[in-house]
């Protein structure tokens, strides 16, 4: 009952920020949506007793990415509603009808499947038990760290590799060219 | 469902445990109120002593019910909303401040019974319980998480008010706590390698003894680098370039006024309370006596009380440091801040982190303690010679081809 009361409320934080996103006109309103968003699916993360999950979710794209998109559209001042009408790019928009309807019918393929599915045991996965017996308090969050850290240690250490790379492309892209660079590209 | 308390494992609507949940959750929010309200008064006593004035003397003994005099001329002032403003965010921001500043009280330990090595367990009506609202096993993530929400009081506040002043004031503030939430979260990382668990009562209770509290047991540096990045998380002085009077008219609430005014201010108060708490859990062992070599200080003639007024002393102690600095520091540029804090403070923890971490490494596979300590003194030393370098490097490209912004 509580789980199902739960699962409600923060369902309709998820539809109701991602409809926010996409209907809202200014973009500083579309970011707060985005928010309500990643806020609803924090709380489903808590819910499934993914508590590790959930801290990640609001620090790293709450409290880092959207501050970043909001920082830059205020930095950049393009706070103001877009024209709908020009299309810079003119196959975007079947495009993108195409590749909504084919996530939607995967979405109802996968529902469909997993009806089919044996019913998972609730509070199973990942609980460790603790030596003494009965449940290690913070176990989820060990079994986590010695998996990440372990067999996925190689993705993990590329991950970083590809965010160094992403910040040391951007200093460059931003630097101003030298003036003498920039008469041999004139010439 | 949520493993935050063991009461609410089994919970029924007005079992005794839900009464003592309730009694809880109203201790925490009253006792939140009740202390910022002393901590105003606090703050401006103490100020006006170091500055040889009296300070506030009239309402209540002391000047005690200042604050409160203070809080009702705000309720019953105009609440003005600028016509530029954008509204529904101008009305929302200040309860993005406030809400985060009250929800970090709940992780933290305020008491309990923590001598001989106890968990801080105490018998309340028959049932076990923490003195504490909530003990998540993501413990001190989620005050980062909290500080990280924070962030957007300020910088909407300043944006939606339609006025500039207000804006570069909450550019700034968010600029400034975006930067130094790194070295925040490296400094508390030091004390979760220590503590090896991420709940606030584990890491309370690892502190056992004066040698293992852990701004002894992580060697004072992640201590001084917390400090630091805490009160630029907190917009205090002498980081306070948010509400320089002088250059910025008043700061990102500027254009607030009456009670969403009041509701910055409460947040910026409780917010310093909710640090020093922060700080005494995580370095000071919040609640536990003070215990090495034979003096114990447990304060037991207190009896179930003994942890929350030796945790409440703790905090004094950091609440009196910030009114010191407050008093004592002068306003640091901005390019100051933001070098402070990127080109020191992040690189210092990060490298005290993985002398840390190479120690732990060494103890437990039985290496060469010293040899363990030459090699990372040396590796610390050729990274922090290519960092100064870098920076050397960049400032000589900067001062021949002028700034880029």
């Amino acid at each position: 009952m509580m789980e199902l009361f739960v699962f409600v409320v923060a369902a309709a934080m998820v539809l109701g920020g991602a409809v926010g996103v996409i209907v809202r006109n200014h973009p500083v309103h579309a970011a707060l949506s985005l928010i309500l968003t990643l806020f609803g699916v924090a709380v489903l993360f808590v819910a499934q007793q993914a508590n590790f999950l959930a801290a990640v979710q609001v620090i790293v794209y709450a409290g880092a990415i959207v501050v970043l998109f909001l920082f830059v559209i205020m930095l950049l001042g393009v706070d103001r509603a877009e024209n709908l009408r020009v299309e810079p790019f003119k196959v975007q928009r079947p495009i993108a009808a195409a590749v909504g309807v084919g996530v939607f019918g995967l979405v109802v393929a996968a529902v469909v499947v997993s009806r089919e599915a044996r019913t998972a045991v609730t509070g199973t996965g990942l609980e460790v038990p603790a030596p003494g017996g009965g449940q290690l308090h913070d176990g989820n969050i060990k079994a986590l760290a010695r998996d990440l850290f372990s067999s996925h240690v190689l993705a993990f250490e590329l991950t970083s590799v590809l965010l160094v790379i992403a910040v040391v492309g951007t200093v460059m892209l931003a630097r101003k060219p030298r003036k003498g660079e920039m008469q041999e590209s004139e010439a | 469902m949520l493993a935050l308390d063991q009461l609410l494992d089994h919970i029924k609507l007005w079992s005794t445990e839900f009464l003592i949940v309730l009694i809880k959750v109203l201790v925490v929010f009253v006792v939140g109120l009740v202390g910022t309200m002393l901590m105003v008064w606090f703050e401006r006593k103490v100020i006006s002593y170091m500055q040889n004035r009296i300070g506030p003397d009239k309402a209540g003994p002391k000047g005690l019910l200042q604050t409160l005099a203070d809080g009702i001329k705000l309720f019953f002032k105009e609440d003005l909303i600028p016509d530029r403003s954008d509204r529904f965010v101008f009305i929302l921001a200040p309860y993005l401040a406030f809400v985060p500043a009250f929800l970090v009280w709940s992780v933290i330990p305020l008491g309990g019974d923590f001598s001989n090595g106890k968990d801080g367990t105490v018998i309340i009506l028959g049932h076990a319980t923490k003195l504490q609202l909530a003990d998540p096993p993501i413990g001190v993530l989620l005050l980062l998480a909290l500080s990280s929400i924070a962030i957007y009081g300020i910088m909407l506040a300043g944006w939606s008010s339609g006025s500039k002043y207000p804006l570069l004031g909450s550019v700034r503030a968010s600029a400034q706590m975006v930067s130094y939430e790194a070295a925040l979260g490296l400094a508390l990382a030091t004390v979760i390698l220590v503590a090896g668990t991420l709940s606030t009562n584990g890491i309370v209770v690892a502190q056992s003894s004066l040698s293992r509290w852990h701004v002894i047991a992580t060697g004072v540096v992640p201590f001084v680098i917390f400090l630091i990045a805490a009160t630029a998380e907190l917009n205090r002085p002498p980081f306070d370039l948010v509400e320089a009077e002088q250059e910025l008219v008043g700061g990102f609430n500027t254009e607030y006024s009456s009670i969403r005014f009041a509701l910055f201010y409460l947040a910026e108060f409780m917010n310093t309370i909710t640090m020093s708490g922060v700080i005494v859990t995580l370095f000071f062992g919040g609640p536990q006596p003070i215990r090495f070599s034979g003096v114990n200080i447990t304060l037991g003639f207190l009896g179930p009380f003994a942890g929350t007024v030796l945790f409440l002393l703790k905090v004094l102690v950091f609440l009196y440091m910030y009114v010191w600095f407050r008093a004592t520091l002068p306003r640091m540029r901005y390019d100051q801040l933001m070098n402070l804090g990127w080109k020191l403070l992040i690189p210092l923890a990060l490298g005290w982190f993985m002398l840390l971490a190479a120690f732990r490494v060494g103890q437990d596979n039985n290496w060469n303690r010293a040899l363990v300590g030459v090699i990372c003194l040396v590796v610390l030393g050729a990274a922090a010679w290519l960092l100064s370098y870098a920076t050397k490097v960049s400032a000589r490209n900067r001062d021949r081809e002028g700034a880029m912004f």
